[in-house]
């Protein structure tokens, strides 16, 4: 009888070396790969957990709840060590959300943010139907319910007198399509009708609003004085950035414009504005502007031109580089369909491009929102400004009351600037979608 | 009004469609410019009337007479002699060399923790990455001012006393007061150690272009790399030894109450500067780990299949290539943070705005010193644009 030597059935292999799998294997090849890399691991690791203790120790663990004034911090009336003293956030608080707004008027800070939420977040949103409505909602009808709420007085007549402007100017641009159209053909008379029929409208509408007629429906007027904390700092950002939007496409389009003017005063505009600090346009617009006016516009007014210029200028750059991203193509297949130089940039390319720097328009807003910071140095009070001034009330005088200020405007700010960062992220990978493998 | 049917023939028979006079791109594009052109000089002219009637009320004179004029104030750091006898003029330039103190300074320590910050994001250790990255989000969601403020406040003003000053080797104190280093006293014959460092420089660069041309020609090799590290280090130092060593360092000493000696950074340097570093270091991180990401891994393993070692891989292969992608956003890095340092004014450290300002205030002279800011500023931004487009030039991708 033969017996066979050679296996007949395959022997299975063998599992891989514990220290390549499991968590061990991980940390071998992610942590202690070589000595070095182990030493990096280990200070790496101690510093992170240490500042992270720290901060979770003060802000938590040691950290003082409750209390009514500056004794429930002190470490000798305690009787231990004080982390962050949350009191004084509770007692400062209307103060870093509104700033003086009256209290009895806060409502309608709550409504307007209520409102601001209402219409952004379906802007957001990437599958809410809807956008063009939404969007006119926002960046046209909100700032005037804004302003409304915010500031006070006749409910109606912003909402007539800017009507009436819009009239007027869309009545302007009938009468000039008129004069524009062409010698063959008949010339569209009903343009003329249209536009004359605007223009009575809003000048009529303009005459109803000097009439006073409709100041009736009002509410209290609360001076911009009176506005600070938080409130200043969402209104400048997001002002800034409603404006900016207009701004810089006007810029961006004159930059790329053929007339040599045009385009001398765009490029003039954006490059000296670029060029200086933020502080030195709010400067400007708190210091120099009051002298090119006749009369002196409101401190908060004069911060928020500076701010829409400097954004503005930014603003153009971004939607430059969406511009430059349409392929010629696009602009010649519409010049083939004969379309006009409005019509082709705000049906065709201006769609395109704007939606290709959504990702920039989010990061512009994060930088200006980080930049309102700066309008406590022309004294008005934003967030970061009121908090500076409540470490200066002795009721709440204590060793950590700084800290406390600071870990609450940080977490406030780093929670906005976070959240956009990542909204951001979300677009550009949407966005990616045909260029990734 | 708008037909021009001036001519006989209807215009598809001749060829060229006739068009209304203002239908031509040309007239248009002129019309449009002069409506622009009449729209700024009537806003310049407005601006200009409305400002020389309320100069006139407020009774400020136009002009930059003022800078003549005595400050009398004083200023916490001055790199030239300063006293409150002296002009606006001085002030303000005071403030400028502030100014471009912290942003050299700044510039200098960014781009080191900057690339430290990328290379560690990119770090195979998941520890070292994972700290690059929190310490991007944390600090790039932060404002600046904050930081600025926060460093200020919360962790310079923290410090001990100067009579209990935290010392390290006894050379470095911090304290309320600032951070105190050794100061070097230049004696005569000190000005050999400079002329000789800048010998080293220009001897190391010659011998950098002979070694890469005897290379190219003959395939020999030369430690580059070391000779000129020899060269700009041994010049000086053999300077020093051989002029009698004329250089020697003023060192602080803990007295009872006080430090004596040394050279003191004020505390709004020492914050405004840590800010400044920390904040733009994020932003140079993300650049450098874009650049380095930007070259494809094929280009390591083609070096590695050349038989390069790493080392060579990465300075001859990656890095060139890296640089290519990181330069341009480096630069208006560089300018972010020159134009950030007017944030000195939040913490009163004495820059080229926090000056400007004071004597704004002062003497009302508004247009004059926002024009001198703005000024100054474009400057700065356009020299260190020509530079930075400069050196892009130099290591750009020549193609056939």
């Amino acid at each position: 009888m033969t017996t066979s030597f050679t296996r007949s059935d395959l022997l299975l292999p063998l599992p891989p070396p514990a220290s390549l799998v499991g968590p061990w294997g991980w940390a071998r090849a992610n942590l202690f790969s070589s000595p070095l890399q182990a030493l990096l691991t280990l200070v790496g690791g101690y510093v992170a957990v240490m500042l992270l203790w720290t901060f979770v120790d003060f802000t938590i663990i040691r950290a003082v709840w409750t209390g009514a004034d500056r004794d429930a911090c002190l470490d000798d009336k305690v009787g231990r060590s004080v982390g962050a003293c949350w009191p004084f956030v509770w007692a400062k608080f209307g103060q870093f959300m509104y700033g003086f707004y009256p209290a009895d008027e806060r409502w309608r800070v709550n409504l307007t943010y209520g409102v601001a939420i209402a219409l952004l977040v379906p802007l957001l949103i990437p599958s809410v139907p809807q956008k063009p409505l939404n969007a006119i909602l926002f960046f046209g009808a909100f700032p005037i319910l804004a302003f409304n709420l915010l500031y006070g007085g006749s409910i109606i007549n912003p909402w007539l007198s800017v009507g009436g402007w819009l009239a007027i100017l869309g009545g302007l641009a009938l009468v000039a399509g008129y004069l524009m159209s062409r010698v063959e053909g008949p010339p569209n008379v009903v343009f003329l009708q249209w536009g004359g029929a605007a223009i009575a409208v809003g000048i009529l509408l303009l005459l109803l609003v000097r009439t006073g007629l409709f100041a009736a429906p009002a509410l209290p007027v609360i001076e911009t004085r009176q506005w600070g904390g938080l409130l200043v700092t969402l209104v400048v950002a997001t002002t800034g950035i409603v404006a900016a939007l207009p701004i810089g496409v006007a810029l961006a389009l004159g930059r790329r414009s053929k007339m040599p003017i045009i385009r001398l005063l765009s490029v003039a505009v954006i490059e000296l504005v670029r060029g200086v600090p933020l502080i030195t346009v709010l400067f400007f617009a708190t210091y120099m502007l009051p002298l090119f006016l006749e009369r002196s516009p409101d401190a908060m007014v004069r911060v928020l031109v500076g701010v829409s210029i400097f954004s503005g200028a930014y603003m153009a750059e971004t939607i430059r580089g969406g511009l430059q991203a349409i392929p010629k193509g696009q602009f010649e297949g519409a010049m083939a369909l004969g379309l006009n130089y409005p019509r082709m940039m705000s049906l065709i390319v201006m769609p395109q491009a704007l939606k290709l720097v959504i990702p920039g328009i989010v990061n512009a807003f994060i930088g200006l929102f980080k930049d309102t910071t700066l309008v406590s140095i022309v004294a008005i009070f934003d967030l970061l400004g009121g908090i500076r001034a409540g470490f200066t009330d002795p009721q709440w005088a204590s060793p950590v009351t700084l800290y406390t200020g600071f870990a609450f405007a940080g977490i406030i700010y780093f929670a906005f600037c976070y959240f956009m960062s990542r909204y951001s992220i979300f677009v550009e990978n949407r966005l990616n979608t045909g260029r990734r493998r | 009004m708008a037909k021009m049917t001036d001519g006989t023939l209807p215009a598809r028979a001749t060829g060229a469609p006739k068009v209304a006079f203002f239908n031509d791109p040309k007239t248009r594009s002129l019309i449009f410019q002069g409506l622009a052109l009449a729209l700024l000089v009537f806003v310049i002219f407005t601006a200009v009337t409305n400002a020389v009637t309320n100069l006139r009320n407020q009774n400020i004179a136009g002009g930059f007479g003022f800078l003549d004029q005595t400050a009398g104030f004083g200023i916490s750091q001055t790199p030239i002699p300063w006293s409150e006898s002296m002009s606006y003029g001085r002030a303000f330039l005071i403030g400028l060399l502030n100014t471009l103190l912290v942003a050299i300074v700044g510039i200098f320590f960014a781009t080191l923790l900057g690339f430290v910050v990328g290379v560690a994001r990119l770090s195979p250790n998941w520890v070292i990455s994972k700290i690059a990255y929190w310490y991007v989000e944390v600090i790039r969601n932060l404002p600046l001012l904050f930081q600025i403020l926060f460093w200020y406040l919360a962790v310079l003003a923290s410090m001990p006393a100067p009579r209990n000053s935290h010392s390290l080797f006894g050379l470095f104190f911090a304290n309320q007061r600032g951070i105190t280093v050794p100061r070097p006293i230049f004696e005569p014959g000190s000005g050999y150690i400079g002329i000789a460092l800048i010998l080293g420089i220009v001897a190391a660069f010659v011998v950098r272009s002979w070694a890469y041309k005897r290379q190219a020609a003959t395939g020999e090799q030369f430690p580059v790399a070391a000779s000129m590290v020899g060269l700009i280090l041994g010049l000086p130092i053999v300077a020093y030894l051989v002029t009698g060593m004329p250089v020697s360092f003023d060192y602080a000493q803990q007295g009872r109450f006080n430090l004596t000696g040394g050279m003191t950074l004020i505390p709004e340097f020492v914050a405004l500067t840590l800010a400044l570093v920390a904040y733009t270091a994020a932003f140079i991180g993300e650049i450098v780990r874009a650049g380095i990401q930007a070259v494809s891994y094929g280009q390591t393993e083609a070096g590695r299949s050349l038989g390069l070692p790493e080392g060579r891989i990465l300075n001859l292969i990656v890095v060139p290539q890296a640089l290519r992608v990181i330069i341009p956003p480096l630069t208006s890095q560089y300018l972010n943070l020159a134009k950030n340092s007017s944030l000195a004014v939040g913490i009163g450290y004495p820059d080229m705005v926090s000056v400007g300002g004071t004597i704004l205030n002062q003497t009302g002279q508004a247009i004059e010193i926002i024009a001198m800011w703005m000024g100054c500023y474009l400057t700065i931004s356009i020299v260190t644009s020509i530079f930075m487009n400069w050196y892009n030039q130099r290591i750009a991708l020549v193609e056939r």
